[in-house]
């Protein structure tokens, strides 16, 4: 595809890195304690994907997940289900069948997930197969590299295509921000996202490194934030990759919290895509409740 | 001017804002994490500390300091008259030669052992301060008592390093130094003034703010656990008479001083043709300039950093905002939205943004100007947050419609008041912010590298902020230009205003 | 025989040779032929106009133009030697004090003239703050600047002064010596043919009693240097509007001694550090 169908130029205000890293360390040193602490640990439970994307992915590796994500601490009735569990695309009629019923939403990702480097084709082929099968959520990746040489138009053309393919499922653009590098890319990768249709702009596939970091995702929560107040439209935020202890996930929560408020501090709009995080809130959770410290061998692994 | 009208406009400006609102607070709300305080004690009364040693004033009379989050008294202070003042000056001068004799590597040490000391109780310190100042304790342990430490590490290094320092020139001490400090930074004030002093041979007598006067005070006790020679550093505590004794004091070879410009001009005078050398850190009225091409999101985030900080109880303070016209109402909602964010509430939790105004005379200030600002026309815009009953609150303020004219685009307000006024070439820009008796710093928002060596060329201020605001460091020098003051505080040229060239000439 | 055509000494303003305002004159070399016009309160006034001019286009001139116009200035006095010895021996100089004071202020000139575009270098620096910033400073000049020189030595009494303000940047309006003031009127006259912007120096005759606190008490006179012990009256005149103020104390046998005239720090007080932070980031 040479000609972009986009007729918007994809500007976007500059990003100062270091005020930006200063705002997001600020933030960072917010004391959560107590109710708080307890409240926060919950809400990052029922937002969290809960991730597998391995080679070594199996039918009985997704079913443990699923479980695992369905009643995270089974006795304890008060700690929520995940918001999701998250597979690659052939997982997805598995994970459909083992949650079925719960309420816990299946994310495939998708469009040549992590690289994306197959023809266009592949990738929508795949987002309708996953739909089809069952994956109420789509995680697709954008081609970094159209975006780095230039090429927005086909970005934005991509995403269209693919939030076409989803129907009615919901579209979470990865942006793969540790392969952007700079945070003017970040917030050109997001505007793109937005004007293409985005329900949720993602961090990362959780592949490279830096994943997740707390400025690109207060720039993303400032991005959607300004995107509702011009527009009306809520897009969500995924945080994922890299984030695996309580204390990050209440710092990503802070963010939100006074980034963009109330409206996104809901599952349906925030995200955390993670695996071993799960585990260590739960470490938390029962901490604040025993008020004793917590040794991991006492929670199951999947 | 009525609680109902303040909020009442800030309600309108937010309707203005669009549609599509905001919320928040109401989701998750975080519960009060306030340091505690049991790991030090405040005793009932603080003595004078002179020669060594903390001594009854002469006077007789104590003085309260209070928690202006509380309005609550702390505990009594000395109250040092003339009397007492000439005792601390007569120790600083018994003790310059055994001082000055002292190798450069010797006095080194004992900075750097201060530093140390001051670091190992830095949270007691955190504490004191947050209590005696009100500012808040996120504040107080990151920002002032690091800081004040690196005063001391940082000088330390140049005490035996003068020869490099000034090569060819054989640097020699100012003598004894009389120095009186302000109460917005207490600690930080003490340390970036006694430590210079220290490393250059000079032996201080130096005047807390009446106040703040208890990290001061603590400071002395550390500086007796540093095994510092009596009668180096000696404190009087006291109001206006103690420091106008002090600085008109005959034995004194150099006065530093800050605080407001009005009694930096009297200093200057009563010092004059005694070949005196002074320094002094006055007023300011910085102003912050926003370009269309700016990171808005960051800009926003260092002007609340710029006139928010501290309550806005900064010299270098950005209150005034010059923002171009064509992102004038873009930046002006954006800062209205991020203002609400603040939040103000005991200084000691440690999710406080804004702590308390200083005194209850600041308060009246503060309103004041304020009042003024809503009486010349300009729009109030106002923070909604809920003020504690007790002690001294001002919620985050900005006003909009502000002419260069207006008494809140000229004075030094001292507090969280943010006047915002319009430009449209950069030239305009220049000319709005050197149009001030003032010169102590500015602060350029753009993209642009060469707008912003252009414009820091041509601002009249001594610390330029570019893409960022209200940096301190050690190591790079703090004063300004015009009134806001002449000498320096902080690298080399600080620690040239602590040092004699034996150059013939003298100070006025 | 001709009648020889006297010379009228006349103030050096904004590059202009005014008389003064006052219409009045004085007579310091004894002869009554010998008329040097008296510098007033509003001449002052009218230098201190001409002083902001001339600021912005010697502050604005690159280092390396400032150094060499005071380059041009030492050449300007050694081609006018026999005229320069001749107004110092009529301020009182003898033949051989005439001559070695030119060498001694035309060596002081060049030693100027050659710092110039080194202020940044020597004054400036790279402050190693912590954080990602890059943060620097450089001296500005402070602005307009009153010297008063002290009485003699008169000519390298003057640029001893007015040297360590001119080369900092500042524009300056100075009172040369009211016994001999000669010299340093024929300096403006040096200086006229020197590419010195008009305004950047000027020179002002007159008695120092009358003239040095009408500068000390200008709101628009930044700095103020003042050959001899300091001066309360001065200083505290001054403080109205924090004017940077210093005093010269060196005995009148030290104004020719060079190892004290060529000091760094006497430019020191009449520059402003400016401290800049700029964030580092990719």
């Amino acid at each position: 595809m040479s000609q972009s169908s986009s007729p918007v130029e994809f500007r976007v205000p500059p990003v100062d890195a270091v005020a930006l890293e200063t705002r997001a360390a600020a933030l960072g040193t917010r004391s959560i304690k107590r109710a708080a602490k307890i409240s926060g640990l919950k809400l990052a439970v029922a937002m969290m994907d809960l991730t597998t994307l391995e080679g070594q992915d199996s039918p009985g590796k997704v079913r443990q997940l699923c479980q695992k994500a369905k009643r995270p601490l089974p006795a304890r009735d008060e700690v929520p289900s995940c918001a999701a569990v998250c597979v690659y695309p052939d997982l997805v009629p598995e994970a459909v069948a083992a949650v079925a019923g719960s309420g816990v939403a299946v994310a495939s990702v998708a469009t040549g997930f992590p690289a994306g480097r197959i023809d266009r084709a592949f990738k929508l082929r795949e987002v309708e197969r996953a739909v089809a099968d069952g994956a109420s959520e789509i995680d697709m990746v954008i081609d970094r590299g159209a975006f780095l040489s230039g090429r927005y138009g086909e970005v934005y053309d991509e995403i269209c295509a693919v939030k076409a393919a989803c129907g009615a499922a919901h579209l979470k653009v990865i942006l793969e921000t540790g392969e952007l590098k700079t945070y003017d890319n970040v917030r050109r990768a997001c505007r793109i996202a937005l004007l293409a249709g985005a329900d949720f702009l993602k961090t990362s596939t959780g592949k490279v490194s830096p994943a997740s970091t707390r400025p690109v995702v207060l720039l993303m929560l400032e991005a959607v934030r300004d995107h509702y107040l011009e527009t009306g439209t809520i897009v969500g935020v995924k945080a994922a990759g890299g984030i695996r202890t309580s204390k990050d996930a209440l710092r990503y929560l802070v963010l939100v919290n006074e980034t963009c408020g109330d409206l996104w501090m809901t599952p349906k709009y925030f995200r955390f895509g993670a695996s071993s995080l799960l585990n260590d809130v739960l470490m938390q959770l029962e901490k604040e409740r025993t008020g004793r410290y917590q040794r991991p061998v006492d929670f199951s692994a999947d | 001017m009525s609680k109902e009208t303040e909020k009442s406009n800030d309600a309108a400006a937010a309707s203005a804002t669009g549609s599509h609102a905001l919320q928040f607070g109401t989701a998750w709300q975080y519960e009060s994490a306030t340091e505690g305080t049991d790991h030090f004690e405040i005793a009932e009364r603080y003595d004078l500390f002179v020669d060594g040693e903390f001594v009854a004033p002469q006077s007789g009379e104590y003085f309260a300091t209070i928690n202006p989050a509380t309005g609550e008294p702390l505990c009594e202070v000395a109250s040092a008259n003339a009397a007492d003042v000439d005792r601390a000056v007569a120790a600083a001068k018994a003790a310059l030669p055994g001082w000055k004799r002292k190798s450069g590597d010797e006095r080194a040490r004992y900075l750097f052992r201060i530093a140390r000391i001051l670091q190992e109780r830095a949270r007691e310190f955190a504490c004191l301060e947050t209590l005696d100042n009100g500012k808040p304790i996120a504040e107080t342990r990151d920002v002032d008592v690091p800081l004040a430490a690196q005063h001391f590490f940082y000088h330390a290094g140049w005490a035996d390093k003068l020869d490099l320092l000034f090569p060819g020139r054989v640097p020699v001490p100012v003598g004894v130094i009389g120095q009186v400090i302000p109460w917005n930074f207490p600690l930080l004030m003490a340390a970036w003034k006694i430590a210079p002093a220290l490393a250059g041979g000079n032996t201080v007598v130096l005047k807390p703010a009446e106040t703040s006067p208890l990290t001061a005070l603590r400071l002395a006790e550390v500086f007796q656990q540093a095994g510092l020679p009596a009668g180096v550093v000696n404190f009087v505590t006291g109001d206006g008479a103690t420091g106008q004794a002090l600085v008109r004091h005959p034995d004194l070879d150099k006065v530093a001083f800050t605080g407001s410009t009005e009694v930096g001009k009297d200093i200057q005078q009563a010092v004059a043709g005694r070949g005196v050398d002074l320094t002094l850190e006055l007023g300011g009225k910085a102003a912050h300039i926003v370009f269309e091409d700016a990171a808005i999101d960051q800009a926003v985030e260092g002007v609340v950093r710029g006139i928010f900080f501290n309550q806005g109880h900064v010299c270098c303070a950005g209150s005034r905002l010059l923002v171009q016209e064509s992102v004038h109402d873009l930046f002006v909602r954006k800062l209205a939205r991020r203002m609400e964010r603040i939040r103000v509430g005991n200084p000691l939790d440690k999710n406080t943004d804004m702590g308390a105004i200083h005194s209850a005379a600041q308060l009246a200030r503060i309103e004041e100007l304020v009042a003024a600002g809503v009486d010349e026309g300009a729009t109030l815009h106002q923070s909604s947050c809920e003020l504690p009953g007790q002690g001294f609150w001002f919620a985050p303020t900005m006003f909009t419609n502000v002419a260069l004219s207006h008494r809140i685009a000229r004075e030094e307000i001292f507090g969280p008041v943010l006047s915002v006024l319009t430009f449209r070439t950069p030239e305009e820009a220049v000319e709005k912010a050197n149009n001030t008796s003032y010169g102590l710093s500015a602060g350029i928002w753009t993209d642009k590298g060469a707008r912003i060596l252009w414009l820091a060329d041509r601002l009249r201020a001594g610390v330029v902020w570019n893409n960022t605001f209200n940096r301190f460091d050690a190591a790079s020098p703090f004063g300004g230009f015009k009134e806001s003051g002449f000498g320096r505080e902080g690298g080399r040229a600080g620690m040239r205003a602590y040092v004699r060239l034996q150059d013939g000439l003298s100070a006025g | 025989m001709t009648l020889p055509v006297a010379k009228t000494y006349k103030h050096y303003i904004g590059g202009k040779f005014p008389r003064s305002e006052s219409g009045r004159a004085f007579q310091p070399s004894g002869n009554p032929d010998i008329n040097v016009t008296r510098g007033s309160r509003k001449d002052l006034r009218e230098a201190v106009l001409a002083a902001r001019k001339g600021l912005a286009s010697w502050s604005g001139a690159t280092s390396y133009l400032r150094g060499q116009i005071l380059y041009r200035i030492a050449e300007m006095l050694e081609s006018r030697r026999e005229a320069m010895q001749a107004e110092l021996r009529l301020g009182g100089a003898t033949a051989a004090e005439a001559r070695k004071e030119l060498d001694a202020a035309i060596a002081l000139t060049v030693w100027y003239a050659g710092l110039s575009d080194k202020l940044q270098t020597l004054l400036g620096s790279q402050n190693e703050v912590q954080g990602p910033f890059f943060a620097f400073s450089t001296v500005e000049p402070t602005g307009v600047i009153g010297v008063v020189a002290p009485d003699g030595p008169a000519l390298t009494g003057l640029l001893a002064l007015v040297l360590p303000v001119l080369v900092g940047g500042n524009a300056v309006i100075a009172v040369p010596s009211a016994s001999a003031p000669f010299a340093g009127l024929a300096l403006g006259e040096v200086c006229a043919s020197s590419d010195v912007p008009g305004g950047a120096l000027n020179i002002v005759a007159g008695q120092r009693a009358e003239l040095a606190p009408q500068l000390a008490a200008h709101r628009d006179v930044d700095g103020l240097f003042v050959a001899g012990k300091p001066d309360a009256e001065l200083t505290a005149a001054g403080a109205d509007n924090l004017k940077r103020t210093r005093f010269c104390t060196l005995p009148a046998k030290d104004w020719r001694d060079p190892k004290l005239l060529r000091a760094l720090s006497w430019v020191e007080p009449f520059v402003e550090v400016k401290a800049l932070w700029h964030p580092v980031a990719p």
